[in-house]
């Protein structure tokens, strides 16, 4: 697959919104539960439009997944909206009991991932939720490139029979994916086709991956892109692939270095296929409010950095 | 509920076996909680023996009344229950905390059908029977949930979280039990030193604490089952709101060294703590 930004420009979190409208019209297991957030993480969309399927739990994280887990062992599938922030940090202990240790199908949207949470800073910005939920067992971790990709997953993640933390980001960015693509859970996609270096990525740093790889192939470099939107089970073959293809490996995400898709990687080809390899990602640091091209050059997330990265590791 | 004679009799006995088998699975394990299990004893013996309507063989049963213990560590309460019960053998009680066993050191209901959920980091079990009681209210199906809550427990901030949500949604399909033996693991100072019994100080009436958070109070001896059955029966009827059964309680109840003494909160059994215990649990068999 060859894949480039198709011009069109959509916000996950109205993915969410949409595509839990179309979960509740297909599956009558479906609850919608808030922490008063449903504005902003436009599961409001569900409280207008199918009132009886949209539970407000109030500004109580810790309960809400509890209730979560209980709606879960009599037969509904829960989604759980709040800002990743909050899902990750402060009902830490209540998913670790109630819904991983027994596995249960709650459905969780960590919405306003990464960097680029609308200049709210470092308490609302969360940067290691792979970390976290990757370690925790039971648990699916997805982190979607795009809008379209959004519907996709959550489709699939509906029908798991466990747990599902499910990364998604705030603000409208380019649209990579094809209407109508099908997401295929566990699997890595080559978005770009490439010989000289590998870029890896997930999220939204994918479609940001690929204007790095534009910037290279102008220098004649060409650019292997590997999307990982699962990054538990992650696709270990296609990661060994990809590297035993091209020899050197960039890793890129709005997420720390520290456990997230880096340390993933860097897990896999340590035992498997030792690379040469450079982790491209928040360094260790908490982040700042900001506009978001600032926050991107301030952590060195842009389509440069990428590319400046993979230029040093071939050099 | 009107109890007979008998089955007054039959219900006290089940009391004093869950707790030889408590006293016996921890001395044997080498480990464990007694003083909450001993608490809590009439009060999982009336919901198990009256109240619930549940069914050993059909542990999974979608209309079946839930039970959620948020007091997690007094598991080896509960696994007697559910074994005098015919959940699982009696025997099995000597897994108690062994490898690979289903009676876990707190409450997994991943590995033990009966279990409803699992739990044991403290503050988390009433939001489970929460969700549960939305749940039936949401499916039309008539169960009822019920969750065993400790004074401990209800420091924890979830339990008002829950607490407020669960009088918002106004769900009287949802009761509570406050299992009030006024005794944690360690607990606060009071003037006579740690551990001590200060049930009278203002703010810990849980009573006024829980009115105010929008539900119905029910006050009972938790340790008497005609008031328990009542207690019960009042906290169905009511409508339009969730019920907490405050119920007083002794720590430690029934074993004469482990009442009222936060010590015996967990501790292991010795062999002389045991007979002592085996003893005075057969003197009161034989007064019924
Ligand atoms: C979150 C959490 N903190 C601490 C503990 C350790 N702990 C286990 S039991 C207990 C005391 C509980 O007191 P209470 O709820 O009154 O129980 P009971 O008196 O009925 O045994 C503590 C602190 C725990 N299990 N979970
Ligand atoms: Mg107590």
């Amino acid at each position: 697959m060859n894949l480039s930004t198709t011009g069109e420009m959509l916000a996950q979190r109205d993915a969410f919104g949409d595509a839990l409208i179309e979960l509740i019209d297909r599956d009558p297991r479906v609850y919608v539960l808030d922490g008063d957030l449903a504005n902003s993480t436009k599961a409001d969309k569900v409280s207008r439009e199918r009132p009886d399927r949209f539970l407000e739990m109030g500004i109580a994280e810790q309960n809400m997944m509890g209730v979560a887990a209980g709606m879960a062992t009599c037969g509904l599938v829960p989604w759980l909206s709040s800002f990743a922030c909050f899902i990750v940090n402060r009902d830490l202990d209540q998913l670790r009991v109630v819904v991983a240790q027994p596995n249960l199908p709650v459905k969780l949207c960590g919405a306003y991932s990464g960097l680029l949470t609308g200049k709210t800073g470092k308490t609302h910005q969360e940067v290691a939720d792979i970390s976290v939920m990757r370690a925790m067992p039971n648990m699916t971790v997805l982190a979607p490139a795009d809008a379209v990709e959004v519907r996709a997953c959550m489709l699939v993640a509906n029908d798991l029979p466990g747990p599902v933390y499910v990364r998604m980001t705030r603000d409208p960015e380019p649209v990579i994916f094809p209407a109508d693509y099908e997401f295929e859970l566990g699997r890595a996609l080559v978005v770009r086709e490439g010989t000289d270096i590998t870029l890896i990525s997930t999220g939204a740093q994918t479609p940001r991956c690929l204007a790095a790889a534009d910037e290279l192939a102008s220098e004649g470099i060409s650019a292997l892109v590997l999307h990982v939107p699962t990054l538990k089970p992650l696709d270990a073959d296609a990661i060994v692939a990809a590297a035993a293809q091209t020899g050197c490996v960039v890793t890129t995400e709005d997420h720390t270095i520290v456990g997230g898709l880096g340390g993933a990687v860097a897990e896999v080809l340590g035992e498997r296929r030792p690379t040469p390899m450079q982790r491209v990602g928040i360094r260790d640091v908490f982040g700042e409010s900001a506009p978001n091209e600032d926050l991107l050059q301030k952590y060195g997330l842009t389509p440069g950095h990428v590319a400046q990265a993979a230029r040093a590791l071939l050099s | 509920m009107s109890l007979t004679r008998e089955r007054h009799a039959e219900l006290k006995r089940y009391a004093i076996q869950l707790r030889r088998l408590v006293v016996e699975s921890v001395h044997h394990a080498g480990a464990g909680h007694l003083g909450g299990p001993m608490s809590a004893a009439e009060l999982l013996i009336a919901l198990y023996f009256a109240e619930l309507n549940i069914d050993p063989d059909r542990p999974r049963d979608p209309d079946r009344d839930r039970f959620i213990l948020s007091k997690g560590h007094s598991s080896i309460g509960l696994y007697a229950a559910l074994a005098l019960r015919g959940y699982l053998p009696i025997e099995e009680l000597a897994t108690f905390d062994a490898i690979d066993s289903r009676l876990q050191g707190h409450p997994d209901m991943s590995v033990l059908p009966g279990l409803d959920m699992s739990t044991g980091s403290l503050g988390q079990g009433l939001s489970p029977g929460l969700g549960m009681a939305l749940a039936a209210r949401l499916k039309g199906q008539d169960f009822r949930t019920w969750v065993m809550i400790g004074d401990g427990d209800s420091q924890e901030g979830q339990i008002w979280e829950a607490a407020f949500v669960a009088a918002r949604y106004g769900l009287d399909n949802l009761t509570a039990i406050l299992d009030w033996n006024g005794l944690q693991q360690y607990g606060w100072a009071t003037e006579k030193g740690y551990g001590v019994l200060d049930r009278l100080a203002a703010q810990e009436n849980p009573l006024s604490r829980w009115r105010a958070f929008g539900w119905n109070t029910i006050e009972t001896d938790g340790h008497d089952f005609p008031a328990i059955f009542s207690a019960f029966a009042a906290a169905k009827s009511h409508r339009g709101q969730p019920t907490i059964i405050v119920a007083r309680t002794v720590k430690g109840k029934g074993i004469s060294y482990m009442e009222n003494d936060f010590n015996w909160h967990s501790k292991p059994v010795t062999d002389q703590d045991l007979k002592q215990a085996q003893d005075e649990l057969a003197a009161q068999e034989a007064a019924l």
